[in-house]
């Protein structure tokens, strides 16, 4: 038995892994698309004057209002009734990357906001305008302030890339449902599967908090927040 | 030619008027101090005077340019306009040093490492050559001041207004701040909101009382202090000094 699964799990190893990598291709380049859709809808947001407001907040509630799924068959079962085609994993990728957008809008535009107007004010009296005063002295403390969130979006992103599947991407659950059908095996293989989830989310969430300790500005954040001990 | 003029400012947020007519004139190199009881709109005066919040009415010049004129560029303007803030509002993300070497950077164009250098110097003058690399969060309340004053006077203002600097200090700490700002005093002008007497008294070439949105009295200290002419500003003084009467004879 013990054999037996050994042998199986070889043998499905080089397709899992091929829908590992299509996993992973989805995951980072959403989270990079969808971070830098979602700066640009957090800055307008907070910035921008009413046109571009309405237009950001339009965006990031029309997509948080939908679920992803839905966003997936307009695209890609969708949009080729207009004449747009896309291939399956063109179609996940624009969808995860414009959902993402819109969840990472929201957590930067709170990071945004949480940074004291006083150094807003203080970078404007030194005679920075405004596009600096945000790039200089406002950006760099939010983005510090948005590595959690960003943390959960990365392993939200590698879970829910799953649903991919749906619209016939070969990623990991595809695979696994490929491997299990003609064999009858689901316990195993996506018992399999589910151990590599588990594996790169802990292994994702060590470097994500490894990068915020690392960026942590000293005297405020967690590496100096000695908590008093209770003996 | 004034340094500054500040020519009838009036002020409204909302349906409250602060400012209701403001007038005065500072000379290069002055120190002027601005007394009054809170609410009075002596913040924002000050701010009014830098355009953070743009008068209603009124003018401001700066070197016999009309600054409140929407057309000028501010930022440029603002460079020569140090500020000082009560509650300091360093970069957290900075050290001391960046904090003030930042402006000369980004604003005035200066090579990284000379910016650096002149940070340093600034930081000297101010006492905190130690401190340069720590960053506002390991400071106390009297070091993040005198950076803030480092950040303004490496930007090498003509003015700097300072915004109740010691206000939100420990008591122990408000002497090292007072001791930069006396040092300052006839190298560059300054407009102080303050309630500290003893500066005031000491330091300061002419005093302004504020009260209700207008400047209700202004002369030089001994004047105020011995001989004010209204009988508010008698009475303000007359509070004020018991409240901190024993440490203004020392300043």
């Amino acid at each position: 038995m013990a054999v037996d699964f050994f042998q199986f799990f070889l043998n499905s190893l080089p397709d899992l892994l091929n829908g590992l990598g299509n996993t992973l291709i989805l995951t980072f380049i959403s989270i990079t698309a969808g971070f830098f859709i979602g700066l640009t809808l957090a800055l307008g947001r907070v910035y921008g004057n009413k046109i571009i407001k309405v237009f950001c907040i339009g965006y990031i509630e029309i997509i948080r209002g939908t679920p992803l799924l839905v966003q997936l068959f307009i695209i890609y079962f969708g949009l080729p009734s207009v004449g747009v085609v896309f291939s399956p994993m063109q179609a996940a990728l624009l969808g995860l990357s414009i959902n993402s957008g819109a969840y990472q809008a929201e957590y930067l535009r709170g990071s945004l906001q949480s940074i004291e107007s006083g150094q807003m004010i203080a970078a404007r009296s030194l005679g920075m305008n405004r596009r600096k005063s945000i790039q200089h002295i406002i950006l760099p403390q939010a983005l510090r302030i948005s590595i959690p969130a960003w943390s959960n979006e990365f392993i939200y992103l590698l879970q829910y890339s799953s649903i991919a599947y749906i619209i016939t991407v070969a990623e990991l659950t595809a695979e696994g449902k490929f491997i299990a059908a003609p064999t009858f095996r689901y316990l195993e293989v996506f018992t399999i599967i589910a151990i590599i989830y588990l594996v790169i989310t802990i292994i994702s969430s060590e470097i994500f908090d490894r990068i915020a300790k690392h960026l942590s500005i000293p005297g405020i954040g967690a590496q100096e927040r000695a908590r008093p001990r209770l003996v | 030619m004034a340094l500054l003029e500040v020519k009838d400012i009036y002020k409204s947020y909302g349906n409250a008027q602060i400012l209701k007519g403001i007038s005065f004139t500072m000379e290069k190199h002055e120190t002027k101090v601005i007394i009054g009881p809170s609410g009075t709109g002596k913040s924002t005066l000050l701010r009014c005077i830098n355009q953070l919040s743009p008068p209603d009415k009124g003018q401001v010049w700066l070197n016999g340019e009309e600054i409140t004129n929407p057309k000028i560029n501010i930022n440029k303007i603002r460079e020569k306009i140090g500020f000082v803030f009560q509650d300091f509002n360093l970069f957290s993300h900075m050290t001391a040093l960046r904090n003030v070497s930042i402006g000369l950077e980004k604003v005035k164009k200066i090579e990284k490492e000379e910016a650096s250098e002149r940070a340093m110097d600034e930081l000297r003058k101010v006492g905190l050559e130690i401190q340069a690399n720590q960053y506002p969060g390991q400071l106390s309340g009297g070091q993040k001041q005198r950076v803030g004053i480092a950040r303004a006077l490496a930007m090498d203002p003509d003015i700097i207004l300072f915004d109740e600097p010691t206000s939100a200090l420990d008591p122990e700490l408000i002497g090292g701040v007072l001791d930069v700002m006396r040092s300052l005093c006839g190298k560059v002008a300054m407009l102080v909101v303050t309630h500290e007497m003893g500066f005031a008294r000491n330091v300061a070439n002419e005093i302004i009382f504020m009260e209700g949105g207008v400047i209700v009295e202004k002369g030089p200290p001994k004047e105020m202090f011995i001989h004010a002419k209204m009988t508010r500003t008698r009475e303000f003084l007359g509070r004020i000094g018991t409240l901190y009467g024993e440490e203004e004879k020392g300043g």
